[in-house]
């Protein structure tokens, strides 16, 4: 067995990252709270330089649980950098706030969470990162105090509690036919354990990821806590536990026999939760709600490379390609509406583009990027993971796709047109030079990851350990 | 060579836009420069340029061919190249573009970022028709409507902001469904290519008449809002009306032929066996736009909605000849003809309807409308103006020793020849002389009215490229021969491709 603890350089600097931020933000007074995030961004910058070098490195599996490859390569690299992007867009926000090294801990603690779900070849260790991934967010939604930010950290730990449950049963039941918890053992204990076992395992299993990653059944969470929670909370949840809960899906599907039909279940999810996400962003006002309900259709066309997976062998890069297109997207759209926190509604929005032009522009660029257009970045993960659900034999699944794709133009338009308008009243915006200099930059390199997707791809095209 | 020519004009306006401290003056005559040098190049390639030698080996010969990896896992490369049928569209954007210049040089409001503006959309117009690669078409294509949307907003007039964003709303839509149907023959094709001559080497699509069928209708939706057709039409009004003049002549003269040469370049090359299947419906919608266009345009008081909707006549005449050339029952020679008078008449249109919209230009500049009825009697202190106004409108009509006469003429006898469908449109000749005679009669004869009293004539910045374009359009309605033999191959190879 390799114990090399070198390999988990990344979640190491993570963890140590947390608990310093912690320790140091309870000895410090409230205006130098700087050092804290100043830890947090050292953590992450090294928990990168790490995982960029692992990047290039063999594929390996270390203490039997944790496989160091492609995918958890990118995953580690996407959740290291989104997280130090919210830093930035929550800069202002935060600064000086009663909780801000709180704030930066529980973060650095649920990234460490989605990297571990994302990495995991065991079970069981997966079953600990959801829970490692889930409590923090918990209290980072519940960290503004209002009635809203109550709700919604209520819903969200109800929920968390029962899917962690129905994670736990699920993983119980696939120990207990399967033989082992490492994937490695399980697969070949599946071959012949019989299809219904398997079945309800990997649904409870399944159930406790989409709860992660904001996808039918388990979203309910994702819209309220998006509303209610502070900006740089939002932006966090929204992105970074997606990361880690679809590479981790990825992984399970891997190992299950053709005895249960898994392609199909994945796929009617996808249908299911694109078709539900954008049915129910049609009609929001609050952008922030509407961002919520666009990120669990955005969940939808991420199953796709899911449902393909083995099939062909463009589903992977597609996925890690489609997850870096739309972290960086999603956390543009987050940071625009952070920089311009006292716009709440749609309407508010109308002078956007007169007032401050250069955020006016990544907004539009980040929800072209969200709806698919070229050269944005989420339009080439769209079209690999279109391609990578056609080769699998899914081409119906890319029907109702494109068709979703296209009634999402609709709501994203609704946001984008009033910008262009004339503002009635004069209100001035606060300002917010770290989430305008997050904005600008994330657009940049939603546009950057668009035209250099050969180069993305090239990265995340290699095997997962066994 | 191909590389430089499309964004040449792109250096030069990143350079514009952010060089703040550069007076007006120094902004308007380096973009003239910039155009004049890329006419230049344009000359240079035609000049150079031989009809390629591999016509029949599927896609066409192309000539200056460039090609890049871009995104090699989708296939999808850098691909440029030109041949018969987008090195006449290439020239005409370099020339039209060359004459906005030369009408802004007298420009107030915000020269610079006019200057950075049109040379923005002056490479992506150009990249637009000599993309090889779809996706690499759509970028282009996007970034047009991006283009033209700040140029209807920013340095229109009445109610400029809303039409801009109906333009944009509209054409993006069209523009959407397009991509959906490029993401079609993406994945229909085996390898999944994105690449324009392979696809139309390939034939996707061919063996399944209904999902063909499904995705020629949103290739031809998305081709068919930026033409516009009927009924597809009901942004170009507002947005010609609300535009400055020289976006006005921009969107007519070269963003309608981006819809158009799709026709040519992707849709009948691509999808030979589901165009000959819709032929008569794009016929039908070629008929109807040149009679309802020209109806309509009769109806109008105003004169640039007037021009505009002769525009959805003359893009009818397009429309109807590619329709007409999917009828594979037919003679090949006249279905050869009428793809040559389609991409002629494009040329014709975009000089023509330039001049057009540049001197209605000069009408808002003078008095702030457009409304004939507002004059009368302008040949007596605008002689200038009225002759150009003249010389345009005839031209429009199609009078013979101009380029519109030539087009039509292919058009109609290659269309006609294919099918007698095609005799239909012929009122629509007339209606649109009808328009031009009257539209002269109101402004410019009889005795001066209105807001013609004390009308400043058209000045040298005005009268040049207005002169330039009709001079252009006048010698190839007397010398047509270099152009057409430029064109034949092109369309003999696209009749070729789509007869498979």
């Amino acid at each position: 067995m390799n114990e090399d603890p070198v390999a988990l350089l990344p979640e190491l600097a993570l963890l140590s990252g947390a608990v310093l931020a912690l320790l140091s933000g309870s000895f410090l007074p409230r205006q130098r709270q700087w050092v804290a995030r100043l830890i947090a961004v050292a953590a992450l910058a090294t928990a990168g330089v790490a995982a960029a070098v692992a990047l290039g490195g063999p594929t390996m599996t270390v203490f039997d649980a944790f496989a160091v490859d492609t995918g958890s390569g990118v995953a580690r690299l996407v959740v290291v950098s989104a997280t130090l992007l919210v830093i930035g867009l929550g800069v202002d926000e935060l600064a000086g706030d009663k909780r801000e090294s709180e704030t930066y801990a529980l973060m650095l603690l649920a990234a460490l969470g989605a990297v571990v779900m994302a990495s995991t070849n065991d079970l069981l260790v997966l079953a600990v990162s959801f829970l490692l991934a889930s409590i923090p967010l918990y209290g980072l939604i519940g960290m503004p105090r209002s009635p809203g930010s109550a709700e919604a950290a209520l819903k969200t730990y109800l929920l968390g509690a029962l899917f962690g449950i129905v994670l736990l049963l699920g993983v119980t039941v696939l120990f207990g036919v399967g033989g082992s918890t490492a994937y490695s053992r399980v697969a070949s204990g599946l071959q012949t354990a019989p299809a219904a076992a398997v079945a309800a395992g990997f649904l409870g299993v399944l159930a406790g990821l989409m709860f992660k990653a904001g996808g039918v059944p388990g979203h309910f969470w994702v819209p309220d806590a998006a509303q209610a929670s502070s900006t740089t909370a939002a932006a966090f949840l929204t992105t970074v536990p997606k990361v880690g809960a679809l590479v981790a899906a990825y992984r399970l599907v891997s190992v299950l026999p053709d005895s249960v039909d898994w392609r199909l279940l994945i796929a009617v999810l996808a249908a299911v939760t694109m078709t539900l996400g954008n049915l129910a962003a049609f009609a929001q006002a609050d952008v922030r709600r509407l961002l919520g309900w666009s990120t669990v259709s955005q969940v939808g066309y991420l199953l796709l490379p899911v449902a393909a997976m083995g099939r062909g062998d463009g589903a992977l890069p597609s996925l890690l390609l489609y997850l870096v297109g739309y972290a960086v997207t999603n956390l543009t759209a987050f940071a625009v509406v952070a920089a311009v926190h006292e716009r709440r509604t749609v309407d508010d929005y109308r002078g956007l583009a007169a007032a401050h032009p250069w955020l006016a522009a990544a907004l539009v660029i980040s929800l072209l990027s969200l709806v698919g257009t070229p050269p944005t970045a989420v339009f080439v993960g769209k079209l690999t993971v279109f391609t990578s659900a056609w080769d699998g034999g899914l081409a119906w699944l890319v029907v109702v796709s494109a068709i979703n794709t296209v009634a999402s133009l609709f709501y994203y338009l609704r946001w984008i047109a009033p910008t262009f308008r004339s503002r009635s009243s004069s209100a001035t915006d606060g300002r917010r030079p770290y989430a305008s200099a997050a904005a600008v930059i994330a657009g940049g390199c939603v546009l950057g990851v668009g035209l250099a997707a050969g180069l993305v791809l090239t990265l995340a095209d290699g095997p997962l350990a066994p | 060579m191909l590389s430089v020519v499309v964004f040449l004009p792109l250096a030069a306006a990143a350079v514009l836009a952010v060089a703040r401290r550069l007076p007006d003056q120094g902004a308007r005559w380096s973009w003239l420069l910039i155009t004049v040098a890329d006419l230049a190049l344009v000359v240079a390639v035609a000049v150079r340029y031989r009809t390629p030698e591999d016509t029949a080996a599927g896609g066409g010969g192309l000539a200056f061919e460039e090609r890049l990896r871009w995104i090699p896992s989708v296939n999808s490369s850098y691909h440029l190249g030109v041949d018969g049928l987008s090195l006449p569209l290439l020239g005409l954007t370099a020339v039209v573009f060359c004459a906005c210049a030369v009408h802004a040089l007298r420009e107030e409001r915000r020269p610079r970022a006019q200057a950075a503006l049109f040379l923005f959309l002056q490479s992506v117009c150009l990249g637009t028709f000599v993309a090889q690669d779809l996706i690499l078409f759509f970028v282009f294509f996007d970034l047009s409507i991006v283009g033209m949307y700040f140029a209807i907003a920013g340095w229109g007039h009445g109610n400029a902001g809303r039409s801009a964003m109906k333009f944009f709303l509209y054409t993006f839509l069209g523009s959407l469904a397009l991509l959906v149907g490029f993401i079609g023959l993406f994945l229909a094709a085996d390898p999944h290519t994105f690449d324009i001559p392979e696809l139309a080497a390939a034939m996707p699509l061919a063996d399944s008449p209904i999902v063909g069928g499904l995705v020629l209708a949103a290739v031809l939706v998305g081709l068919a809002v930026k033409t516009p057709t009927v009924p597809f039409h009901t942004w170009l009004p507002p947005a010609h009306t609300d535009a400055s003049a020289i976006g006005s002549a921009v969107l007519a003269a070269i963003l309608l032929k981006l819809g158009t040469y799709g026709f040519v370049r992707i849709a009948m090359p691509l999808l030979p066996q589901a165009w000959q299947a819709w032929s008569w419906v794009i016929i039908a919608v070629g008929v109807v736009s040149v009679l309802y266009g020209a109806l309509v345009a009769l109806a109008q008081t105003n004169v640039k909605r007037m021009i505009a909707y002769t525009s959805v006549n003359h893009m009818g005449y397009v429309v109807l000849a590619v329709g007409a050339a999917g009828l594979v029952g037919s003679g090949e020679q006249a279905r050869e003809l009428a793809v040559t008078g389609a991409v002629t008449q494009m040329v014709s249109h975009g000089l023509i309807t330039a001049a057009l919209f540049l001197l209605a230009g000069v009408l808002q500049d003078r008095s702030g409308t457009y409304e004939m009825g507002e004059y009368g009697g302008l040949a007596k202190p605008a002689p200038r103006f009225a002759g150009l106004f003249a010389v345009a409108a005839f031209a429009s009509l199609g009078l013979p020793a101009f380029s519109g006469f030539i087009a039509e003429f292919q058009v109609f006898t290659g269309s006609i020849g294919a099918t007698w469908v095609a005799a239909l449109a012929l009122p629509g000749i007339l209606i649109t002389a009808a328009l031009f005679l009257r539209a002269i009669q109101r402004l410019l004869t009889g005795p001066t009215v209105g807001r013609s009293i004390g009308f400043t004539d058209v000045r040298v910045h005005e009268a040049l490229p207005i002169g330039g374009l009709l001079v252009l359009s006048l010698l190839i309605g007397v010398v047509p021969g270099p152009l057409l033999d430029l064109i034949t191959p092109g369309s003999q190879a696209v009749v070729g491709l789509v007869s498979r």
